[in-house]
């Protein structure tokens, strides 16, 4: 099968309206005959839902939180990227597209990056409308602050909570649909299965969290917002319950998995602290405006930061890439961080953190004005680690954020398999091997509000949809298919909590399919998780049953696909003999230890069919017409 | 550090429930008070005893997700954080905590400490948005909004409607997440046209279910993780007569 990506042929920079103008349309009156089931309500599934309804359709949407405000875009600090230019520094949808591509280090697909570029200002438009209250200038207008990988102030944002004042335009935006009738929430509920009839996405499975009972969701189309995979690493920055479950059981029944191994380590996080912890905070990247980055430059100097004389610190950004300096990538600032720490000039009681020093950005605005700009997480650090930011710099360290990669899909966000849409971090599409900031909010929101919206429409209109009915046998496989599973992590009784498991899992992830990556490292985690896999079916231990709220038996669930994932982007890492954005092979370096990408054997996406423990992988071929394939720098 | 926890289960909504004692043994204060529960979590399923059920999601107090009564303080002894972001330094070898499920009759129990919210989820649907069709709508800077107004508008949004107002209520009153949400869009420019409908369909639905009225003790604000002020209830109210005096 070969992978068609669909893309029109049109200038790029009359792409999307020309393919809009040319879609099929449903007529308004039919449209509440089409169920449409959006799973997730995050940025991406919440403002798809949402404008799906407004449109008229019959909207079923699902979420794993008591309410769906809660979903994790909440926690994106610190801003959205949009190309309004009102800065008057030089942006523009095509600086904005180039920077994107640039920054994935050419492994997206040229087509969705303009077209997100293009939706990124009436995000902002359509959010301004929605009562989102963003920062201001005093006379009225809206203010931008820089993020990494850019030159330009485009980055909008409402203090330190971006993410929650989005999330919650998009949450309002849907609950005003289900105060229409056009959306029915289905909160605490997480999807098992995908039902495929006559080889089109029918249906879901679902788990009542409360009640455990498994039920049946037919429709005619899916779409599928359900965010990344992060926590395979245990540790990251992800809710405790994000998880790949919905994602990886459409993979086993047939949807592409593209590129798993590109994942986003955040450069500024807050350092573990010990073994009991659970996750780790991000601390926004909006923080390297102000703050800078230094260590020691004399190995294992243990004095306090401010007896550190200005003469004995390493800026080291600074020092390596004069002209982007903090605000280097996120790949880029990791890497750099981890290097310090290898090198033996680490700070703080375990000697894996650098310093984020705001001391001079203080001096220079005073504390009111940095307050007001990062007050929240100035707080929320000193909370963590009871050190107060203002006076002492803050200790920070990479730690997994985001995946990149995700289900493969078209131009039109369908994957390979028809009538399963995929929005947000759950699909690989537009960030290739490295996200810039400021950028997962729009993507999310430029796929939930403007694109699914217009892409499930003319797939609908276009279609011939069979009747179906929940008593199908497909459907009745699949509950018996999530049933059994259920049934055999009850009845393991082994000895081990899902914790454990998990712990494990991510260890051998974070050693060997982290920040850095080798042959024999990830052949090696192939072969681990291979044995934590079989080690899990028979010696997992659940307590309760399937007959009311269970949570471990919900992790328990999870952490049989998380599993199967990290097999899989081991598999990818190896295959893919390069360095780029986020995925490091140490192989593929230069000697100044920056990524060597490998352009004529590699500038595809790799998109992995599932085939039991070894995948088959499938090649989507990327071509640069626009922004000129070069090394990235940011010296 | 090693504590004694007396901490609340209950099977289901029409369970009667009771405290029960467990043993946190070995508890570092970098953990933070969830991590403390996860602990004893493991604990109880190796001796083959259901964990206790409680909710919690971002672990950055920004999701409202987590709900616990701490030594009677909803989201513990601390001012202006979530359960969540709790940390054990808070507390001292030997002592005894509490831990108990947000109480109110709109809130039922779901299991131990795990309560159903859903009621913020209806008033929400009775207006807490401004009608705006996705699409095109104007350039944004064509809506200037006051720093000052644009600054009042963002304090109330950045309620997390996590309810500790109401558990921390002796009304068991919504008062607070309310007049956050209906002050919100009252500050700006794009939530006048429906401004009048908004309180009163609000009010009303709040009313609906079951939650009780503000007698001004402030406990709401004292307990509110984002500290979220008192005086969106005032706004509330005067929005709320303005409206239901105009109303025909």
């Amino acid at each position: 099968m070969s992978l068609q990506s669909n893309e029109p042929n049109e200038p790029i920079d009359k792409m999307w309206e020309n393919h809009k103008f040319k879609m099929q349309l449903v007529n308004p009156a039919n449209r509440r005959k089409f169920k449409v089931i959006v799973v997730g309500t995050g940025l991406a599934g919440g403002a798809a839902a949402a404008s799906l309804g407004e449109m008229g359709y019959n909207v079923e949407s699902f979420c794993i939180q008591d309410s769906a405000r809660r979903a994790h875009s909440i926690a994106a600090q610190g801003g959205i990227n949009a190309a309004k230019n009102y800065p008057n520094d030089g942006d523009s949808i095509y600086r904005l597209f180039y920077d994107t591509v640039k920054g994935g280090d050419f492994r997206s697909r040229e087509s969705n990056v303009y077209r997100l570029a293009q939706n990124s200002n009436l995000i902002i438009d359509h959010c301004v409308a929605q009562g989102v209250p963003f920062a201001r200038e005093y006379g009225g207008m809206l203010t931008n602050r820089s993020f990494g990988g850019a030159q330009v102030s485009r980055t909008f944002y409402a203090r330190g909570q971006t993410g929650q004042q989005l999330l919650l335009g998009a949450y309002s935006a849907l609950m005003r649909q289900v105060d229409a009738g056009t959306v029915k929430m289905h909160t605490r509920h997480e999807m098992l299965d995908l039902v495929m009839v006559n080889g089109q996405a029918r249906g879901i499975i679902t788990r009542d969290i409360i009640s455990g009972k498994i039920d049946k969701h037919a429709a005619d189309v899916v779409v599928l917002c359900t965010g990344g995979y992060g926590n395979v690493y245990f540790l990251s920055t992800n809710a405790m319950n994000s998880n790949v479950t919905a994602s990886w059981r459409c993979h086993k029944k047939g949807a592409f998995f593209a590129n798993p191994c590109f994942t986003q380590i955040h450069p500024t996080c807050i350092p573990v602290s010990g073994d009991h912890q659970s996750k780790l905070t991000l601390m926004s990247e909006s923080l390297r405006n102000d703050g800078r980055v230094w260590v020691p430059k004399e190995k294992g100097d243990k004095r306090a930061p401010n007896d550190i004389p200005e003469a004995e610190r390493d800026y080291y950004l600074e020092r390596i890439y004069p002209s982007f300096g903090n605000l280097v990538p996120r790949d880029v600032a990791s890497r750099q961080a981890k290097f310090r720490v290898d090198e033996g000039r680490g700070v703080g009681k375990t000697g894996v953190a650098v310093y984020l020093d705001f001391a001079d950005a203080i001096k220079r605005d005073g504390q009111d004005t940095i307050s007001e700009k990062y007050g929240n997480l100035f707080q929320m650090y000193e909370q963590i680690t009871g050190e107060n930011p203002y006076k002492v710099p803050m200790k920070i360290y990479p730690a997994v954020h985001y995946t990149m990669g995700g289900l493969w899909v078209d131009y039109n966000l369908m994957s390979n398999l028809d009538g399963l849409f995929v929005g947000g971090e759950a699909n690989f599409s537009d960030h290739g091997a490295n996200r810039l900031g400021a950028s997962a909010l729009m993507q999310g929101l430029s796929d939930g509000y403007f694109i699914l919206p217009n892409t499930v429409g003319n797939y609908l209109a276009s279609q011939t949809l069979d009747p179906v009915s929940t008593e199908m046998p497909e459907f009745e496989q699949a509950v018996q298919e999530s049933t059994a599973q259920i049934d055999r992590i009850l009845g393991a009784k082994g000895s081990k909590t899902v914790d454990e498991f998990h712990r494990e899992l991510g260890h051998i992830m974070w050693e060997n399919v982290g920040m850095s990556r080798n042959r024999q490292g990830l052949s090696d985690a192939i072969q681990k998780i291979g044995d934590l896999k079989k080690s899990f079916w028979t010696d997992v231990k659940v307590t309760g049953d399937n007959k009311y709220i269970n949570h471990e038996l919900e992790k328990a669930n999870r952490v049989a696909d998380f599993l199967e994932l990290g097999s899989l982007m081991a598999q990818d890492a190896l295959n893919r003999e390069e360095s780029c954005g986020g995925h490091f092979r140490e192989e593929h370096q230069t000697p100044e230890h920056e990524a060597k990408r490998d352009d004529e054997n590699f500038s595809y996406v790799a998109a992995w069919e599932y085939s039991g423990d070894t995948a088959k992988l499938h090649k989507e071929e990327l071509t640069f017409e626009h922004v000129k394939l070069a090394t990235r720098s940011y010296k | 550090m090693n504590l004694k926890l007396r901490i609340w289960r209950q099977k289901n909504a029409n369970d009667t429930g009771g405290f029960f004692e467990f043993e946190a043994t070995d508890i570092s204060e970098d953990m933070s008070f969830l991590e403390m529960m996860d602990v004893v979590n493991q604990q109880l399923v190796k001796k083959d005893i259901d964990v206790i059920e409680f909710d919690h999601d971002c672990r950055e107090g920004i999701c409202g997700m987590c709900s616990m009564v701490i030594n009677g303080a909803a989201h513990g002894p601390q001012r202006g954080v979530t359960t969540c972001q709790l940390h054990m330094r808070s507390f001292k070898d030997g002592d005894t905590i509490t831990i108990e499920p947000f109480r109110a009759k709109s809130f039922p129990v779901v299991k131990d400490l795990k309560v159903d919210r859903s009621a913020f989820d209806r008033i929400q649907e009775a207006g807490g948005y401004i009608s705006v069709d996705t699409g095109n709508a104007p350039d944004a800077h064509s809506i200037p909004v006051g720093k000052a107004e644009a600054d009042r508008s963002f304090m109330a949004a950045a309620c997390i409607g996590c309810g500790a107002c109401v558990a921390a209520c002796q009304n068991s009153s919504a008062m607070l997440f309310t007049g956050a949400k209906v002050a919100q869009y009252a500050l700006l420019p794009q939530g006048q046209p429906e401004r009048e409908k908004r309180v009163l369909n609000m009010v009303r639905t709040m009313d609906d279910m079951g939650f009780g009225n503000c007698t001004n003790t402030g406990a709401c604000e004292m307990a509110c993780p984002k500290e979220i002020s008192l005086e969106n209830i005032a706004l509330m109210n005067r929005e709320f007569l303005k409206a239901s005096t105009s109303e025909r």
